[in-house]
């Protein structure tokens, strides 16, 4: 099994060697994978089995460096087991421009990822507290945001406010969806509404900001959170830097739109660490439930 | 007189010649009245012919065209004793974003407007029209106080797109635009826009949560710039005619998905031609919207304008 282990990194290293490592921050994937069973950590090199990185919330174990996590994983990861309850599963996606190659975009998403859309809802429990959740994933089209996503976002939105529960929002985005025009940039109007009802109707509203989460989606719902959480070394910002340094002709500056960055500017509320993230939210869960009719797993009466 | 777009230059060449063949007729005495009549009604079907028959290109072009008139242009025109109200009271001034009180029409409004430069010294003074933080966090503030004293608001919307930099990355851009969407969905004012030049993306969309969307007739509104596009979904910025084409940003296409409320007519040839006119038809356009919005309650006004939002696209959406 050692020799194993030592020879799959050996190898693991000259493949990396011989590629050169796309800059794209937005669409870089912070893994190379090998026969699916091993994962290098493009932050400490560290090699893992990927069984391994899954178990650790698809953390790195060495340097704490968050990999990008699926919909269902965090998920699973998040909510209380067989808790969790989707909504709008199989909303339709449209082409309402007759966009070329979008029908076929969308199609080879659906079936890298078995996913419908960009976005999970649904409804599930954290530590027996009821939420609504929905969770990003940046596997498809980067998750960015058109007519179908902010349709889901807002009856999720709608469905925390009905039911008076406490909405979860995880965002991890490109942004607007070009190939849905217009209408994609409507959704950001359409969600913010939604969540002025949300706040008329004294609900908490908890953000949390994943990597990358950028444009359209970071000028709206995201950044309405009445708590705003990022995770450790998350991109976050309106513009990505890429267009950023081009706009401007010079180098961004270190750990710039970063997690850590925004922090220190006084637009997010803490960093929490993936592994901490269920914790962290039962904890203020708790501490925004009214005492009376609250039972340790269910939704008040 | 205007420079002639690339497309519009057969017809600025016939006008060139009919106004070269009146000064002649004029100088020699010679009557050459059937002559210049017969050019006239070439250049009127030449006229017809493109500006009917715009590209979604040309549409952006004459939308970003350097002489259009910009939001003081139409303040000027339909605002009675403008006073102008500056800062975000939290780090500075934007002249990106201009706002302020008037009378409209005897009304008392609040006004806000993107403001691209007329020439390099003002566009630099005003960026281009493309807003940092402040120019949001100005914008809300008066909105609110708009809502306080039960003003209606305009806003004329023109700009290529939030400002992409450090320091406005810093400030909370994100932060800036989406507070204006959330305050304007539930603010208790009539709130009329107009995309007049350029709706560029989220940083339009910030002046752009109202209870009537419309557009200047050769207004494009789209949700990133056709260069931005073009290099994001075909790798090439020089494809920007062709993301133009297939992303729906005239005012026509966007009336046609029920986005748009309503189409304000500009004089043929576009806005710039006749300013005044183009002025007038806006004025009288926000009159009238504004006269089916003054009377109702504020919570209906708001209930009204959640209900235009939720249902937006939902005829798209169920195929
Ligand atoms: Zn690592």
């Amino acid at each position: 099994m050692k020799d194993f282990i030592r020879n799959a990194r050996q190898r693991l290293l000259e493949e990396t060697r011989e590629q050169n490592p796309q800059n794209d921050v937005v669409q870089e994937e912070r893994e190379t994978r090998m026969e699916g069973l091993w994962v290098r950590c493009e932050k400490c090199q560290e090699i893992f089995l990927a069984k391994e990185l899954d178990k650790n919330c698809r953390v790195c174990a060495k340097c704490g460096h968050h990999f990008r996590i699926a919909a269902p994983q965090r998920i699973a990861a998040l909510l209380d087991p067989d808790s969790f309850i989707e909504w709008d599963a199989h909303l339709p996606t449209q082409d309402p421009l007759h966009f070329p190659g979008y029908k076929g975009k969308v199609e080879k998403s659906q079936r890298e990822t078995g996913l419908a859309e960009a976005i999970v809802t649904g409804q599930g429990t954290i530590e027996g507290f009821p939420v609504v959740v929905g969770v990003m994933d940046p596997r498809f089209i980067m998750a960015s945001m058109g007519t179908v996503v902010g349709e889901k976002l807002v009856r999720a939105i709608e469905g925390a406010c009905a039911q008076r529960i406490p909405l979860i929002l995880f965002s991890a985005s490109g942004g607007a969806r070009m190939q849905e025009g217009v209408l994609s940039l409507m959704q950001m109007a359409r969600t913010s509404a939604a969540l002025t009802r949300l706040a008329e109707a004294g609900v908490l509203y908890i953000s949390v900001l994943t990597d990358p989460t950028t444009g359209g989606v970071t000028a709206s719902f995201a950044m309405l959170g009445d708590l705003i959480l990022a995770e450790p070394g998350a991109l976050i910002g309106f513009t990505g830097p890429r267009v950023i340094e081009q706009t401007i002709r010079q180098k961004l500056p270190e750990g710039f739109q970063r997690a850590e960055f925004l922090e220190q500017h006084g637009m997010i509320d803490r960093i929490v660490p993936r592994t901490q993230m269920r914790s962290q939210l039962a904890l203020i869960l708790a501490m925004h439930t009214k005492t009376e009719g609250v039972t340790a797993n269910g939704p008040t009466a | 007189m205007a420079q002639p777009l690339e497309f519009e230059q057969p017809l600025f060449a016939l006008e060139a010649k009919i106004d070269e063949l009146r000064h002649f007729s004029q100088e020699k005495g010679m009557d050459l009245r059937e002559e210049i009549a017969t050019l006239e009604q070439r250049a009127q079907e030449l006229r017809a012919s493109i500006y009917q028959n715009l590209t979604p290109w040309q549409q952006a072009q004459l939308a970003r065209h350097a002489e259009r008139p910009n939001a003081i242009d139409y303040i000027r025109a339909n605002i009675q004793d403008f006073i102008e109200l500056k800062g975000d009271r939290l780090y500075g001034d934007d002249p990106a974003i201009v706002g302020g009180i008037g009378f409209f029409q005897g009304r008392p409004v609040t006004v806000l407007g993107h403001v691209k430069g007329k020439d390099t010294k003002d566009n630099i003074y005003r960026n281009f029209g493309m807003p940092h933080p402040e120019g949001y966090r100005k914008a809300l503030r008066l909105m609110q106080q708009a809502g306080k004293f039960g003003r209606p608001v305009l806003c004329f919307i023109d700009t290529p797109g939030a400002y992409c930099g450090i320091g406005a990355e810093e400030r909370g851009q994100a932060r800036a635009i989406a507070h204006n969407l959330y305050a304007m969905a539930s603010l208790p004012v009539p709130i009329l826009s107009c995309v007049i030049g350029e709706g560029g993306s989220g940083g339009a969309l910030a002046l752009g949560v109202a209870d009537r969307i419309m557009m200047m007739e050769h207004a494009i509104y789209s949700v990133a710039s056709p260069e931005s596009a073009a290099s994001i979904l075909f790798k090439d910025a020089t494809q920007a005619p062709r993301a133009a084409g297939a992303m729906a940003i005239t005012a026509e296409r966007l009336h046609k998905l029920r986005i748009v409320d309503r189409i304000v007519d500009e004089p043929v040839g576009g806005a710039h031609r006749a300013p005044l006119e183009a002025a007038h038809n806006l004025g009288a356009a926000f009159a009238q919207e504004l006269a089916s919005l003054v009377d109702l309650p504020p919570a209906e006004l708001v209930e009204r304008r959640y209900e235009k939002y939720r249902q937006l696209g939902h005829h798209l959406l169920m195929g």
